[in-house]
């Protein structure tokens, strides 16, 4: 196995774990506000096929990106106000938008474009370009991995420091962990934890926007359906075995990113083709298990040290 | 004349339900005086409170802050005109630090930008001023019980409150903490603030307060002053009828030890030795008290008689059987009933019906079944009789039980164990937070049961009164050992208990003596 190929392995890894970051750090800001984002896989969606849209008609990529960005807000602003205000269950009602934006942004595309399955040959999206880091890219080995990625790639580890700096910095950062743990008390003190939900949830899916466009924008260049396939669930994972630390889900995110890369680099050996698809899951999975079990050993092992001790101190004190 | 900081006047609230929690109650708080109000579970305390700190609305009256006629939006509202509250429940957030706690909701820092080193001084600033210490980068989580009023006393007068309320303050302290809370509220009416304590407990009214507004079925039944208190007129005020606290009580006939605890230790999670190879028995026929500062091992020794708590060492027998690797329902079966220290958690199902609470237990009893059904008539009859003989108020047995006064419930919970066919009783903490009323009901309980039907029970409470009143023999617990015995309490009081509670004196084993 040669250098480059290697490098190239890491390089896509990388790449690959870029959407998931995305939504890793959503479900993150969520989690710290005390609930599970579930809805993220319908806000990618939509800001995806909008910002290909917006993208191609106006011919300006920022344009595509705020346009991409602002459907998903209003989507969220959607979802909480039939969460937080008609009071219908949030779980439910995200998994019936995520139900609901598969086949709206499929409609979408058909009433754009007269095609089903992807939005190619209408619509050519404006990318996101590449970037070169200067020195960086001249490093050996790591110059290869980490330059040249896409900007959405440099965009999403800049996003793990802003939500750091959002979560433990800010007085919003505050209220939102207040209200994840102690609703009642931040109501005491006038925090509205409705109002602090929602802010969460539109930040969350501003975050989630980009990684939907990442994927129509930056990985490819056109809508194709349900092109999220999943990871939304898959970043909501991430963050819980994080804690909701976004530092920890960003990580995180970057294993499930290398899972899929084997699964691509797989295809060289393995031909079956419905077990490659579940390939990525199967290992996410099976990880999971081993990183809860992990946790759960040295949890044990830590209890039983510390009472060995306790029963040592005491019994010296006699 | 003291100048007036609040007035409520003519207040009445109705609930949708028809129900008329407060009528025409009126009432003034002076600065520097401290005011109680008190009364029976369901007089209306709470709800009153509830309207002046802006959570509920009232159909009728007026609140006056400092002569101006307010109305109380919500609580911010209230807070912003000078009234802040300490709920019994603390409202504050595990994860977070003292300061981050203290500053909720009025963050110091420019812009969005959170300032915590200023909000460590405000913190620091205020915990000198007010004579309260905390220490502001600890972990809400892991200070204790006293900090964390402190830290919610804090919160109210960093925001400048003039008026506090303490929704019974000392339900959750230990006696040294509630000797320090009285010293700070002093402190704090030296300094011009008007404080509402509220309270069942009579002893700490009367020691603490210079007036007392009484409420009785949501209307004012009395207004004393402090040099009028006594705990006869108090008590009259109440319950409206005179009641004798401490219960006649005869010499114990005891019979063979029907619970035995031997060489019992507790670990708890974190390593710490909460009970200390620890042996004593429960004869049938008489009542063992055990007293001490809260968090010497007595909660764990009730919870592992019962089985909520795996024992790390010894063994305990109720009735002749040992209880190791038993469940909970066959523990009960052995003849142990157990009166909750948490009663809302332990002690009930709080949306099931009175009905349902009490037929709980009773679902494999062959005394309500019928084949394969539950036999209702039985059962229903059984309801109707506790209903009766415990005096539980309610407007019918299908009601839920959180629909209850604190001291219904109780009786509710009460009834069952009671009735329950079991010859021991683990009464722990049977009568906190309760009015005087029911809690004097629950003592004649205990004291009969005991005395005409042979029952063994185990006392656990932090109400020295109570212990001292209504045990046969009263245990001293004190870092997971028993520190003392006293065989006849009628000789006791409260300083000798001290001295043992707080490791001053200690016993040695002639002076202790038979543990059973």
């Amino acid at each position: 196995m040669s250098i480059e190929y290697i490098e190239t392995f890491f390089f896509s890894a990388l790449r690959i774990a870029t959407p998931i970051m995305y939504v890793a750090l959503c479900a993150t800001i969520s989690l710290q506000g005390g609930l599970t984002n579930m809805a993220a896989e319908s806000m990618m969606l939509i800001s995806a096929v909008t910002g290909v849209i917006f993208s191609a008609l106006t011919q300006n990529l920022l344009l595509g990106i705020l346009a991409g960005a602002l459907s998903s807000v209003l989507i969220t602003l959607f979802l909480c106000f039939a969460a937080f205000i008609m009071k219908v269950d949030l779980y439910l009602m995200s998994i019936a938008l995520n139900t609901a934006m598969s086949g709206a942004t499929i409609y979408i595309m058909w009433v754009m474009t007269g095609n089903k399955a992807n939005t190619a040959g209408y619509f050519a999206s404006l990318q996101m370009p590449e970037v070169n880091i200067p020195i960086i890219q001249h490093i050996p080995f790591i110059g290869n991995i980490i330059s040249g990625q896409n900007g959405f790639t440099y965009i999403a580890i800049i996003m793990i420091f802003v939500v750091w700096f959002l979560i433990f910095r800010t007085k919003l950062g505050l209220r939102i962990r207040a209200v994840g743990q102690n609703p009642q008390a931040a109501e005491s003190v006038g925090i509205n934890p409705y109002k602090i939900y929602t802010i969460a949830f539109v930040m969350a899916s501003l975050i989630a926007s980009l990684g939907g466009m990442f994927l129509s924008m930056g990985y490819q260049n056109m809508f194709i359906r349900d092109m999220t396939g999943g990871k939304g669930f898959i970043g909501m994972a991430a963050a819980t075995i994080a804690n909701a630390s976004p530092i920890g889900a960003a990580l995180l995110a970057i294993v499930f990113g290398l899972a899929d890369a084997i699964t691509n680099y797989s295809k060289l050996y393995i031909t079956d083709s419905q077990f490659l698809s579940a390939m990525p899951y199967i290992i996410t999975t099976s990880l999971l298990f081993i990183l809860s079990y992990v946790r759960v050993k040295k949890n044990e092992s830590d209890m039983r040290k510390r009472k060995l001790a306790a029963l040592k101190a005491s019994e010296t004190q006699e | 004349m003291a100048k007036e900081l609040l007035k409520m006047e003519g207040i009445t609230k109705i609930y949708s339900n028809g129900f008329m929690a407060n009528k025409d109650i009126s009432f003034t708080v002076n600065e520097g005086e401290i005011h109680a109000l008190i009364g029976e579970n369901g007089a209306g305390k709470t709800t009153l409170m509830k309207i002046l700190f802006g959570l509920e609305d009232c159909q009728q009256g007026k609140i006056f802050i400092e002569g101006k006629e307010c109305h109380m939006e919500n609580p911010l509202d209230a807070i912003a005109k000078g009234v802040g509250m300490v709920h019994q429940h603390f409202m504050l957030v595990p994860n977070l630090t003292v300061a981050e706690n203290v500053v909720l909701g009025i963050e110091p820092g420019p812009g969005q930008i959170f300032d915590k080193k200023t909000a460590i001084k405000m913190t620091e600033e205020a915990s000198e001023k007010f004579q309260l210490k905390v220490d502001p980068n600890a972990l809400v989580r892991d200070i204790s019980v006293g900090l964390k009023q402190k830290v919610e006393l804090l919160k109210a007068l960093i925001r400048g409150v003039k008026v506090l309320i303490l929704d019974e303050p000392t339900a959750v302290l230990t006696p040294q903490e509630v000797r320090e809370l009285f010293v700070q509220l002093k402190n704090l009416k030296e300094n011009g603030y008007g404080i509402i304590f509220i309270s069942h407990k009579l002893d700490e009214v009367m020691e603490l307060c210079d007036s007392a507004t009484v409420l009785r079925h949501g209307r004012v039944s009395g207004f004393i002053k402090r040099e009028d208190m006594d705990e006869k007129t108090l008590s009259r005020l109440i319950v409206g009828r005179d009641i004798v606290n401490s219960i006649e009580k005869d010499d114990a006939s005891t019979g063979e030890t029907i619970l035995k605890i031997r060489n019992v230790s507790y670990v708890d999670d974190i390593g710490k030795k909460i009970v200390n190879d620890v042996s004593f028995g429960v004869r049938a026929g008489e009542i063992v008290g055990i007293a001490g500062v809260e968090g010497n091992g007595q909660n764990e020794i009730s919870e592992m008689i019962t089985g909520l708590l795996p024992m790390t060492e010894g063994s305990i027998v109720i009735n002749g059987t040992e209880i190791k690797g038993l469940n909970i329902n066959q523990i009960r079966k052995l003849g142990i009933a157990h009166i909750s220290e948490d009663r809302m958690t332990y002690g009930c199902a709080q949306d099931m019906s009175i009905y349902d609470n009490l037929a709980s237990i009773y679902l494999d009893n062959p005394k309500f079944i019928k084949g394969a059904f539950i036999d209702q008539k039985a059962l229903s009859k059984y309801v109707k009789d506790c209903i009766e003989e415990f005096e539980i108020a309610c407007d019918s047995e299908k009601s839920p039980v959180r629909m209850l006064s604190g001291g219904n419930i109780q009786k509710v919970i009460v009834a069952r164990e009671f009735t329950s066919g079991a010859n021991i009783i683990i009464a722990n903490q049977p009568t906190r937070g309760i009015d005087v009323g029911t809690a004097s009901l629950i003592h004649k309980l205990l004291h009969k049961y005991t005395r005409e039907k042979g029952f063994g029970v185990l006392l656990i409470s932090s109400d020295l009164n109570e212990v001292m009143n209504l045990s046969d023999r009263l245990l001293i617990m004190r870092n997971g050992k028993i520190a003392a015995q006293f065989t006849d309490t009628s000789k006791v009081n409260d300083e000798m208990m001290g001295e043992y509670m707080l490791g001053i004196k200690k016993m040695t084993e002639e002076e202790r003596g038979e543990l059973y």
